[in-house]
């Protein structure tokens, strides 16, 4: 039985306590995709993860995983896929290949294969110089990609990446961006991951679904996203914006006016144009503007467009998780 | 059998750690060495019967103690698996509950019995004479010790969220378990109401049987019955385990 969509969720929902931290997730990614769940920390993406992977159990709704009810079937959800979390999630003690190899025997490997696609993965990460070290004198980024490469080691059908690049710095982002990239082009595996990065998302992503307190807002392709907002972006950083925020809603310059920290965007379709227009009406109101910047709509003006404010790293929860993040910055 | 090979890379992933955190050997030998040199040495002159002084009384004991200790805490250790995120990769896994818990006190019951088994050559030191025999029947009986008492620690886990229970922990559960286990004295002598304590405490029946397996002789029960209430508690606890680690939140 092969199912039509590699995750087909239906109304799923989790709350804790008055909390509700998925909201009625309705959801279908098809196979070979690579699917973004875009929002801020908090948006509940962590929780619909976990649900997929069947590690927390849903309140209400269904979901599927390649073609196995998460709650009915939990074992072979989890034979099918493989996943990266978001928190470390590897034993510093072990070498690399020894984490490998206790993940090979939890899947059931058989031994022959069990090598070869130990040498295959670590070759992907490019880790195979490392790999009998201890885990401890990995830097961040080595860990980072040693989980990607167990992830894969017992070739999944869908891999999950829960903010797959959090924490690291720029040149190492890039990298497990290459590996992603690449994944996708050649392994044929369905990719699920959540990010609050932008550039994440629209780098990556075949599609994004934009989530926000738990709910879905759209999802499409980052082109059409951003194409729906019609036109260039303005942003006026001023003294008074909320000022100049009202005036302009109220005089109807643009068909959309966003306003936060401290910064007015409008969506026009003659960006340029506008401009002296725009300075004569803060003028007039006695605003001081301090610059005006136009640009093509990103997924961040998206996103705003969806949620009505940015997106935003927030701090880790627990000081613990900090420390760790800490290390993985090293 | 495919869960018996999950439950061998479990096993075999505690004894890796284990094996990698000397310190922590050393450590925990030296809290049994106190007990027998200075704390016994001190009571040496307490003649029990005619072949047994409180040392040579004691040192049973001290195994079921070092068992307790090492296993408690191993069980209990779970809590920074699940806080440093490792432990989320184990339960993602395609993986039976019940073969997590067995793989695990099967695991760190071996690192006790290791433990333990250190201890054994020291007993001429206490005027212990271990036969060959003897220390072949012990080992055995301290694995079985040593799992339910894992199982303990797992269930700590599985209630407590954090290490800052820990001291609160060690006077509820494991000093109460150890002082009413028959490691220091004969609980036979022993007020009625500590005896009740004792009869409900595994550990009373798992020194004993150490005890039997030391000296050819114990004090409560026969041993085949002593060694079927640690089998039953053992099983009770694994499925006890398994429940608890199926909940998801």
């Amino acid at each position: 039985m092969k199912a039509k969509s590699a995750i087909e969720t239906r109304e799923l929902t989790k709350k804790y306590g008055d909390l509700v931290a998925v909201d009625h997730l309705s959801l279908s990614i098809g196979y070979g995709e690579v699917f973004g769940l875009l929002g801020p920390n908090g948006a509940g993406k962590t929780t619909a993860i976990s649900m997929l992977c069947t590690i927390v159990n849903s309140t209400s709704g269904s979901a599927q995983v390649n073609g196995f009810d998460i709650l009915k079937q939990p074992a072979q959800v989890r034979k099918s896929i493989g996943i990266v979390f978001q928190d470390p999630s590897i034993d510093n003690r072990l070498s690399g290949r020894e984490n490998l190899r206790l993940h090979a025997c939890l899947y059931d490997m058989p031994s022959a294969l069990t090598r070869k696609r130990i040498m295959e993965v670590l070759q992907l990460v490019g880790l195979e110089d490392r790999a009998d070290d201890r885990m401890k004198f990995y830097s961040g980024g080595m860990r980072r990609r040693l989980e990607l490469a167990r992830g894969l080691l017992h070739s999944p059908k869908v891999l999950f990446l829960d903010e797959p690049t959090l924490g690291l710095d720029p040149q190492t982002r890039e990298h497990i961006w290459a590996y992603i990239e690449n994944l996708a082009k050649e392994a044929q595996i369905t990719i699920v991951l959540t990010t609050h990065y932008m550039e994440e998302a629209e780098r990556l992503c075949s599609r994004v679904a934009i989530i926000d307190y738990g709910k879905i807002k759209v999802v499409d392709t980052p082109d059409n996203l951003k194409s729906t907002l019609k036109g260039d972006v303005i942003s006026i950083s001023s003294a008074q914006p909320e000022k100049l925020a009202s005036k302009l809603t109220k005089l109807k310059v643009a068909p959309e006016t966003d306003f936060s920290d401290g910064t007015v965007r409008l969506t026009v379709p003659d960006a340029e144009k506008l401009i002296p227009r725009l300075i004569e009406i803060a003028t007039e109101i006695g605003v001081q503007v301090n610059s005006v910047s136009v640009h093509k709509p990103t997924l961040n003006d998206v996103f705003l467009h969806y949620t009505g404010r940015e997106i935003r790293a927030d701090e880790p929860e627990s000081p613990l998780k900090m420390h760790m993040m800490m290390m993985r910055r090293k | 059998m495919s869960e018996l090979k999950k439950i061998y890379g479990l096993w075999y992933l505690e004894i890796l750690r284990y094996w990698r955190e000397k310190s922590r050997i050393i450590s925990s030998l030296i809290m049994p060495l106190l007990w027998l040199l200075v704390f016994g040495g001190g009571m040496r002159g307490l003649q029990l019967d005619s072949t047994q002084n409180y040392q040579t009384f004691m040192f049973p004991g001290i195994l079921g103690m070092t068992l307790l200790f090492s296993s408690v805490w191993s069980g209990i250790s779970v809590i920074w698996d699940r806080e440093f995120g490792f432990l989320k990769e184990i339960l993602v896994a395609p993986v039976s509950r019940a073969s997590i818990v067995i793989g695990k006190a099967l695991g760190s019951g071996t690192s006790a019995l290791i433990q333990g088994a250190i201890l054994l050559p020291l007993a001429f030191l206490v005027g212990v004479h271990l036969s060959l025999l003897s220390a072949v029947t012990i080992l055995p009986i301290m694995i079985l010790i040593a799992i339910g008492l894992v199982c303990i620690g797992l269930l700590i886990a599985s209630i407590i969220t954090s290490m800052e229970g820990f001291n609160f922990i060690m006077s509820l559960v494991i000093m109460p378990l150890f002082f009413t286990s028959g490691a220091l004295f004969p609980m036979t002598s022993a007020p009625g109401w500590l005896r009740t304590f004792s009869y409900v405490n595994p550990l009373t029946y798992g020194v004993d049987a150490l005890r039997w397996a030391t000296f050819g002789e114990n004090l409560i029960l026969p041993v085949q019955f002593e060694i079927m209430i640690l089998l039953a508690f053992a099983a009770g606890m694994i499925a006890a385990c398994s429940y608890a680690f199926n909940i998801r939140k």
